[in-house]
């Protein structure tokens, strides 16, 4: 009445309003229903976590492509020239390996973090907050794709030619890879905001995880050959990386075999295709679990962000 | 059951406060075995509400009550360690002091995130980027970061924001406590507009004029549990007393409160008991001046109200305080000794004092008054609600409820229109 009466249209009661719940906690199922339906805020925080990292930078998004331009010349500079591994075009052997671990790495980390960095926005307002660690796999996801075309250049440049009949492996290796650093980003973006070390642990933690990749070096040539005739090769596969890393290379290094300083010499797996996809496929499988644990105990630890941020 | 739009169902929330807490993977390792101390507190101990849709409900309880703690529960950013809560429609929050933004962004960025995170399009929040714009008066600012706002500018885009997202329940935590004069007004009134346009609002507040005006309901929670709830004036009065039983030493100034965020450790710090509350009330009368024969008073009559007290304990620099409120509860004025000037130390023993309001500017209407004493650092002594009520009849024949000194002269007068209103046009 008092609503007529103040010329004011009374608004007409929303249909379809859906009836949110705040409980305890929030079961697996729920949590992975509501990110699908929040797909649209994830590619909105992705393209936020862009800009404000290199907001304030001149060079803007040239600038990250510096960091990883760096260790690929670093890289190249110690293997190829001081140490002379004599890897006919290790450049591009190296820029394989490292753009699926650049992409692993700059998930996971910036992943770790974010949470406690976004204190703000998990203080004031509700939403399922392991979006914010996918967004942060979602931008190393973007930086991705701009490493990836400075690769295509490299090997337009190298006139190199990759094993385009593994493209597919190496798409589902970047599933893989992609799937794993989520899940590890979910469960440490939980954990960094009640133990705030955990974001300088696990720089540590990756750096001997890189040197436990064969990115810089051939698996074929240092890790088979040493470990292969003791029957231990599958202590180094325990690494759930390394399939991933290797798959990239087969398809973009594509040659198996090398003249090594004069030699032939193997410098990845000669094993067949389905090797390289059922090695891929279990690293996602298990991804994929990890990743669902992952999510059950972001949900334990959820509660008490607004709190202890 | 389908019009309730926020129903708490039985919610407790449970913080561990650990003493010396090991915040760090490091300490946890250098402290090893040894399990950390914790002490369990509730700040909120098995809490139900029911809320209708387009209903205000306002929520009144002391620093560490547990208010804020609910709101969080109710906006889902804090989840309740039993019980549950279920929201029905689009909810906007303002959780202590702003909405939740990213310092690093610009105005501009943030109200497309924050429209984002409650579910809305880029499409849906161009439509209404203008209005926040407009409303928080912040054009110039609008593409600047928000870390360079200064506290009243955040508040205002944080006020703009949430209420341009067209949500169906508004939750507002103490955010009408600051900001100017002029943006607090303003965004009353939108609260009054989206009262009428039926939306729900809950509404956190230490200023029970705030409930009394604008609710259509209280509740007070005190230490975690809902201790009343009822018509504002029943809530504001059981607030207020609840206040007194504790002998609550908290400031009770409504109207220049500053927000101070509810924290676990500002909690039962600074309860007098009732025996060390050292100065109370025996009676308070009043008399006014004029025709004594009649039960009412007349516009420019002189009211005077006596208070006498008792001092249980020698107390120097009392401060007694004086509150006039209109027959629907809004604050008239509020004074006290200290503002007049006047210095109070009251020996063991009775005391009298006089609060004399002289040429009373009231016209026609009842009115009652509520005193108070407490110390000049604002610890409450005691405190009467309604402690007298008066009747003002004007005599002449103004109407409205307040007495203004208006005169009135002819500038020009004739047929030249034009001349007219270049008179009227002049600043008088």
């Amino acid at each position: 009445m008092a609503a007529e009466a103040a010329g004011v249209e009374a608004r007409a009661p929303r249909r379809g309003t859906t009836t949110r719940i705040v409980a305890p906690t929030i079961g697996v199922r729920k949590r992975l229903r509501e990110l699908w339906l929040s797909r649209e805020l994830i590619t909105y925080l992705v393209r936020t976590e862009i800009k404000v990292k290199y907001k304030n930078s001149v060079l803007g998004i040239l600038w990250s492509m510096l960091a990883p331009a760096m260790s690929l010349a670093i890289y190249w500079v110690v293997f190829s020239v001081v140490l002379k591994n004599g890897i006919p075009n290790f450049v591009i052997f190296l820029f394989a390996g490292l753009l699926l671990w650049n992409l692993f790495q700059f998930g996971v980390l910036t992943g770790t973090g974010t949470v406690v960095a976004n204190g703000g926005i998990v203080k004031k307002v509700s939403f399922p907050r392991e979006i914010l660690a996918l967004a942060s796999v979602g931008s190393a996801c973007v930086f991705f794709l701009f490493q990836a075309i400075v690769l295509v250049v490299f090997l337009v440049v190298l006139h190199t030619v990759p094993d385009f009949a593994y493209l597919p492996v190496l798409l589902l290796a970047l599933v893989a890879g992609v799937v794993l650093a989520s899940a590890i980003a979910v469960l440490l973006s939980a954990v960094n905001v009640y133990l705030r070390d955990t974001q300088h642990l696990i720089e540590v933690v990756l750096t001997a995880w890189f040197w436990a990749c064969p990115i810089v070096y051939s698996f074929q040539a240092q890790i088979e050959s040493r470990l292969g005739p003791k029957g231990l090769t599958w202590i180094y596969f325990l690494n759930p990386v390394v399939p991933l890393v290797l798959s990239f290379q087969r398809c973009i290094y594509a040659k198996t075999v090398v003249p090594v300083h004069g030699v032939q010499t193997a410098v990845l797996p000669p094993n067949g295709m389905l090797w390289y996809v059922g090695l891929d496929l279990g690293v996602l499988f298990l991804a994929a679990v990890f990743f669902l644990v992952a999510l059950a105990a972001f949900s334990r630890l959820e509660g008490n962000f607004a709190e202890e941020l | 059951m389908s019009d309730l739009a926020v129903d708490v169902r039985g919610v407790s929330k449970r913080f561990r406060l650990a003493h010396g807490q090991y915040n760090s993977l490091k300490e946890r390792l250098i402290h090893g075995g040894r399990r950390q101390v914790t002490e369990d507190f509730w700040a909120l101990r098995d809490v139900s509400l029911s809320v209708r849709e387009g209903e205000t409900v306002g929520i009144l309880g002391r620093n560490g009550s547990g208010k804020s703690t609910l709101l969080k529960c109710i906006c889902g950013v804090l989840q309740p360690t039993s019980g549950e809560v279920a929201v029905r429609g689009k909810l906007a929050g303002l959780l202590e002091l702003g909405a939740g933004f990213q310092s690093d962004l610009s105005g501009r960025e943030n109200i497309y995130l924050n429209g984002s995170l409650l579910g809305m399009s880029k499409r849906q929040v161009d439509r209404v980027f203008d209005d926040i714009v407009d409303f928080s008066e912040l054009e110039e600012f609008i593409d600047g970061q928000v870390k360079f706002y200064s506290s009243g500018m955040y508040v205002r885009l944080g006020f703009a924001v949430a209420v341009n997202m067209d949500p169906d329940i508004l939750v507002i935590d103490e955010v009408l406590a600051v900001g100017d004069e002029r943006f607090q007004r303003k965004c009353i009134d939108r609260v009054n507009q989206f009262q009428r346009e039926g939306r729900t609002i809950l509404l956190v507040t230490h200023s029970a004029d705030q409930v009394r005006s604008i609710c259509d309901r209280g509740i007070v929670l005190s230490h975690g549990r809902l201790v009343a709830e009822g018509e504002p004036g029943e809530a504001t009065r059981i607030f207020r007393e609840g206040l007194m039983a504790e002998g609550a030493g908290m400031a009770i100034a409504d109207s220049d409160y500053v927000a101070v965020p509810a924290s676990p450790d500002s909690i039962g710090s600074d309860v007098l008991p009732d025996a060390e509350r050292p100065v109370r009330f025996r009676s308070v009368h009043h008399v006014f001046s004029g025709d004594n024969t009649v039960p009412y008073m007349r516009t420019g009559d002189d009211l005077t109200v006596r208070v006498e007290f008792e001092a249980f304990y020698p107390t120097e620099d009392v401060v007694f305080s004086l509150e006039v409120r209109d027959a629907s509860e809004n604050m008239l004025m509020r004074t006290d000794t200290s503002i007049i000037g006047v210095h109070i130390d009251a020996p063991v023993g009775v005391g009298v004092m006089h609060f004399g309001i002289v040429d009373m500017p009231l016209l026609d209407g009842n009115f009652s008054y509520a005193v108070g004493i407490q110390s000049r650092s604002g610890i409450l002594y005691d405190w009467k609600e309604n402690a007298g009520t008066f009747e003002v009849m004007n005599p002449g024949k103004t109407t409205g409820s307040l007495r203004m000194d208006v005169h009135a002269a002819v500038i020009s007068s004739g047929d030249d229109t034009h001349d007219a209103s270049a008179a009227l046009a002049r600043p008088l």
